[in-house]
């Protein structure tokens, strides 16, 4: 749900990073934030518990300048990926415009993306959402790790009709997180056109 | 695309007259008026101590949760919040289902003053609110943002992000 205002002249989007926990939400955002020029970002707000878990949400809202004559922002979110936090995933998808996707590359973690996966597409119709309809990008986080499910599997599970774009990323490290954003960010910006 | 919120010039300024009326009848020190999914529609008032996107992002969160633990007790909703501080209190309510009104205000004024005003305040944006939608609802809206936004808004991208 963009918010266009013709009056301030501001649009400003909104793009929620969903996926199991642990699976690097947190830490792409965080990168991201490190990495951005102090100029075009905002303040980071995490609401996690005392053990850096993703508690409601993180928030970090991107500047991209004046556009054509528009301020243009973008609201980046994460939800908590644990299982037992679902009502505060549905909420934070309220009035989403798009998705990055971050699996967990772990074997042991393959069927917390396809759950994870199910819960987003439930998610999105509890708001009258449905995916197709929806920009995503699927992120394949922690390829450095040695434990982990080939890129042609998790195709297979997240993105069968090889619909979606994709990024194999070390979020810790920052591989592939701006070019995530990137697409994420280009694919919104052609649903406003 | 998903369900967006349009706002134009004679809405825009509709709003901000409203809300700069309930400011000055209520001598509160800022009030925002924000959409559900957290974007800052416009504020009023003492802005330069506050940070309005993060603030913006909070309250409907706020508003959200405290929407859910009131179906938990078998409520539709709560229509208003109130949150009190030692110098500063904040006043949050929904309008036309969709918009959330924060008002924030120090001992200059009362609660009650606050919420009387903002009651009148919440009837008038439900008219335009209500208006708001149902024009996105009918009009196809004159396309401002065009391909040459997107391509510009790319290149941009490319330029903050990296090629």
């Amino acid at each position: 749900m963009a918010l266009i205002n013709y009056a301030s002249r501001e649009i400003n989007s909104k793009i929620v990073y969903y996926g199991p926990g642990l699976g690097g939400k947190t830490t792409n955002i965080k990168y991201i934030y490190t990495k951005l020029n102090p100029s075009i970002k905002g303040k980071l707000i995490s609401l996690a518990t005392e053990l850096d878990r993703t508690l409601f949400f993180d928030f970090l809202p991107v500047d991209l300048g004046t556009i054509r004559g528009f301020k243009t922002r973008f609201h980046l979110y994460t939800v908590p990926g644990q299982v037992f936090y679902n009502a505060s995933r549905k909420l934070i998808l309220k009035g989403v415009d798009g998705i990055v996707f971050v699996a967990d590359s772990q074997i042991e973690r393959y069927d917390e993306n396809i759950l994870s996966n199910e819960n987003m597409k439930e998610n999105l119709e509890a708001h009258n959402l449905v995916l197709e309809k929806i920009p995503l990008v699927l992120q394949y986080n922690k390829r450095d790790l040695p434990n982990i499910t080939s890129v042609e599997e998790l195709q297979k599970i997240l993105n069968s009709s090889n619909k979606y774009a994709f990024f194999e990323s070390v979020a810790t490290q920052g591989i592939g997180v701006f070019e995530t954003l990137k697409e994420i960010c280009k694919l919104v910006l052609k649903t406003l056109a | 695309m998903t369900e967006g919120l349009n706002i134009f010039e004679e809405d825009f300024w509709a709003i901000t007259d409203a809300l700069n009326r309930l400011l000055q009848g209520t001598n509160a020190r800022t009030i925002l008026l924000i959409d559900k999914a957290g974007q800052l529609i416009t504020s009023v008032g003492d802005t330069a101590r506050l940070d309005t996107s993060s603030f913006a992002t909070l309250s409907a969160a706020d508003f959200a949760a405290t929407s859910q633990l009131a179906s938990l007790i078998g409520e539709s909703k709560f229509s208003t919040l109130f949150h009190q501080g030692e110098r500063e209190n904040l006043y949050v309510c929904l309008i036309a289902d969709r918009v959330i009104l924060a008002v924030i205000f120090d001992q200059r004024t009362t609660l009650g003053l606050v919420r009387v005003k903002a009651k009148n305040t919440a009837a008038e944006l439900e008219r335009i609110f209500s208006d708001i939608f149902s024009k996105l609802q009918k009009e196809t809206v004159a396309k401002h943002i065009d391909t040459s936004f997107t391509k510009a808004a790319e290149d941009e991208l490319d330029r903050l992000f990296g090629p």
